[in-house]
């Protein structure tokens, strides 16, 4: 790396400080004030009140105190600890099956879509523009018994390799693993194509054509040129389909039965219908824990071994 | 793969076309590269140098025609079969790979035997074996250039292609970096294929120049002949400056040729006269005229200096005919007075200085505007 010396506000320490550059040196901070205090009031204190409830002990009726009781942790985990690995496991194959699609795609659109780029575009985000919610139960619908997909998988045989993986049980698709890594394989989609279209349009073209004229052949240029530029985009593609997928309990709850939980399930019930806020505090705190974890890991492994 | 180790033999091409829907960049273009030559391929802006190199290197698909190496015919061969590398105009280093890598990357591909000695050699050919670990873009654009012919050069191409690689540097560094690419074509001896639109830079470094024109060669020759026996206004202009002035041939006599310039009768060989017609344009250099204060010898004429503007090296004197034309003149500053606008003068060339073209085609052809654009050179790119 190159040395650089940044002083703050630009202004050298040995020459003469002028009282009007001070001032003009103060502008970047206060343009930084509202989103400081945005994360403050957004993200920081619920953390506090999080942690701090994560630490109580007492019941609903009685109401709950802070007694610095670490056990709960221990409990939640004891208690939980299938979900969140199950957790981390369909968002794995959720991120790796959204790499699969998404890269050819945004390849696609980077590179060969002409003029057709930013309609293409646009349809990636359109499913956007119905919620989440709406979108998730119309896969009940694709997926359901007597539908055309189903019926593909039957005729197929390819329903006999799914149960041969444990991804379905009986010889229906809807409420199984596999429609859950489905659900959340396409609605997170979009998070994997866009940061990955934005790496890949920015590659120059010529670099690929130098790669060429030095005898790399369109597979090794892909290789040894496209795919380490597209690194960038690739992480953030996989971080932002990973970290929401583990912590979704909107696919599981509506394409899944009761083995297929996700940790966010259970939060959402511990929070609102068992009512045991230390316990879901608990568990939220340990799921953001572990996502720091792994996001931290594996950035590292990514950062140090191609990007840099 | 062995199919890439070079083979040796002149480049040609033959008929080579290529359009871009209706618009012909390159215009049934043929022309032989003798093997270890440095050729030039000179012309202005969007007249198809790169479109030319770029089909060479096989990252252009030509409309017509063929491109051999020797008996080759790599026409349809795919970029990464032929052996055939390029300096790109803009560089286009890997920004993932370090210098080594970079340079290494053509090797890698070939699975040739030692690269670290290969690429460790090359880099001390262009000095930069301190920098090998260093990024493309922690390194300065000379450095860099360097790298990207290094990075070439490296593979031991038969045709070796660059695409203006020095257009991005400053004039000193240029200078410096033209007698290094003089210095390593001559020690490496590879055939070296060099665009530009810098005339200088053309004559300076190369033993052949193809003076290249809205996708066709206006001329093709070394240096010294296509500066003394230019065929075409365009190249009279583009390759130094030329003063034409339109005359009519009034005999034939021999190997000498006289013709009238509004009343004035001037003489020149007639070898450098290139066309038949009697209506030709009289050229002659601006430092070939001498400035005399009386009337002296063949080929005299007087006119009044309108324009004096000093040089350091030399002064430039525009100087008005009798009949209006400007002519341009050059003089050594060798101790002479300098004359001033208004003063009368005698200018007179030598007979073996004057060249006559066609007189059909546009005197301003190829001449240099102020800001380096030229007059007819098509669009830019
Ligand atoms: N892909 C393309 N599609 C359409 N026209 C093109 C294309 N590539 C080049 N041209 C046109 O072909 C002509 C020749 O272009 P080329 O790049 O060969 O010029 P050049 O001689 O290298 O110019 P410069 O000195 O500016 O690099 C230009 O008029 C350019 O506009
Ligand atoms: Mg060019």
């Amino acid at each position: 790396m190159t040395a650089t010396v940044h002083v703050p506000g630009g202004s050298m320490p040995a020459a003469p400080v002028e009282p009007r550059k001070r001032r003009a040196s103060k502008v970047p901070y206060l343009l930084l004030l509202p989103g400081v205090a945005w994360l403050l009031v957004f993200f920081v204190a619920p953390m506090i009140f999080l942690a701090s409830q994560s630490l109580q002990t007492g019941s609903i009726e009685q109401g709950y105190a802070l007694t610095w009781h670490i056990g709960t942790y221990g409990d939640a985990l004891s208690a939980f600890h299938s979900q969140l690995f199950r957790s981390f496991g369909y968002a794995a194959t959720a991120t790796v099956l959204g790499l699969l699609v998404g890269y050819p795609l945004a390849y696609t659109i980077a590179f060969k879509a002409g003029r057709w780029k930013n309609v293409l575009l646009v349809l990636v985000i359109a499913p956007f523009f119905t919620s989440f919610l709406i979108r998730t139960l119309a896969w009940q619908t694709i997926l359901s018994s007597d539908g055309p997909v189903v019926g593909f998988f039957r005729a197929t045989h390819l329903m006999d390799l799914l149960r041969s993986l444990h991804l379905v049980a009986g010889n229906d698709l809807l409420s199984t693993p596999f429609a859950v890594v489905m659900g959340l394989t396409y609605n997170f989609l979009p998070f994997m194509v866009l940061p990955l279209y934005a790496s890949l349009e920015r590659i120059d073209i010529r670099l690929l054509e130098a790669g060429g004229d030095l005898y790399a052949r369109p597979f090794t240029a892909f290789r040894k040129v496209t795919w380490p530029l597209s690194l960038p985009g690739v992480v953030a593609g996989t971080l932002l389909t990973f970290i929401p997928a583990a912590g979704d309990y909107i696919n599981s709850k509506l394409l899944g039965n009761t083995s297929t939980t996700m940790i966010g399930q259970v939060i959402d019930g511990q929070f609102l219908r068992v009512l045991d806020y230390p316990t879901a505090a608990a568990l939220s705190f340990t799921l953001m824990l572990a996502i720091l974890v792994i996001v931290a890991v594996y950035v590292r492994r990514a950062g140090t071994e191609e990007l840099v | 793969m062995a199919e890439t180790a070079s083979t040796g033999g002149d480049l040609h091409l033959q008929s080579l076309t290529k359009q871009f829907g209706s618009f012909v960049a390159v215009d049934d273009l043929s022309l032989t590269i003798p093997q270890g030559s440095f050729f030039a391929l000179l012309g202005p802006s969007g007249c198809g140098k790169t479109t030319t190199l770029r089909m060479v290197a096989g990252l252009e698909e030509p409309t017509a025609g063929r491109i051999l190496i020797g008996a080759d015919d790599i026409t349809d061969t795919k970029p990464y079969r032929r052996p055939v590398n390029t300096v790109f105009q803009n560089y286009a280093l890997f920004p993932h790979l370090d210098i080594f890598e970079n340079v290494a990357f053509g090797l890698r591909r070939r699975g040739s035997k030692n690269v670290k000695q290969q690429v460790d050699d090359v880099l001390e050919l262009i000095e930069l074996g301190h920098l090998a670990r260093r990024k493309p873009t922690q390194l300065s654009g000379g450095q860099q250039q360097r790298v990207a012919l290094a990075r070439a050069i490296v593979n031991h191409p038969s045709v070796l292609l660059l695409d203006e690689p020095l257009g991005a540097l400053d004039l000193k560094l240029r200078r410096q970096m033209q007698l290094e690419l003089k210095r390593i074509q001559t020690e490496v001896g590879l055939t070296f294929v060099h665009v530009t639109h810098d005339q200088e830079e053309a004559m300076t470094m190369a033993d052949t120049i193809a003076v290249m024109n809205n996708g066709r060669i206006e001329q093709l020759g070394d240096p010294a002949s296509l500066y003394e026996n230019p065929v075409t206004t365009f190249v009279a202009n583009f390759l130094g400056q030329s003063n034409l002035v339109r005359a009519r041939v009034t005999s034939r006599s021999g190997e000498h040729l006289t013709v009238d310039v509004q009343g004035t009768t001037f003489t020149m060989p007639r070898a450098r006269c290139t066309s038949e017609s009697d209506d030709i344009w009289m050229g002659v250099r601006p430092e070939k005229i001498q400035v005399n204060a009386t009337a002296a010898g063949a080929n005299t004429i007087l006119g009044t200096v309108t324009d004096t503007s000093y040089i350091g090296v030399s002064t430039q004197y525009l100087v008005q005919l009798g009949f209006g034309q400007e002519l341009t003149v050059v003089r050594q500053n060798d101790g002479a007075p300098i004359l001033r606008p208004g003063q009368e003068v005698y200018l007179s060339w030598e007979p073996a200085h004057t060249f006559g073209l066609d007189a059909r085609q546009d005197a301003k052809a190829g001449v240099e505007r102020e800001e380096g654009e030229l007059v007819p050179a098509g669009d830019a790119s």
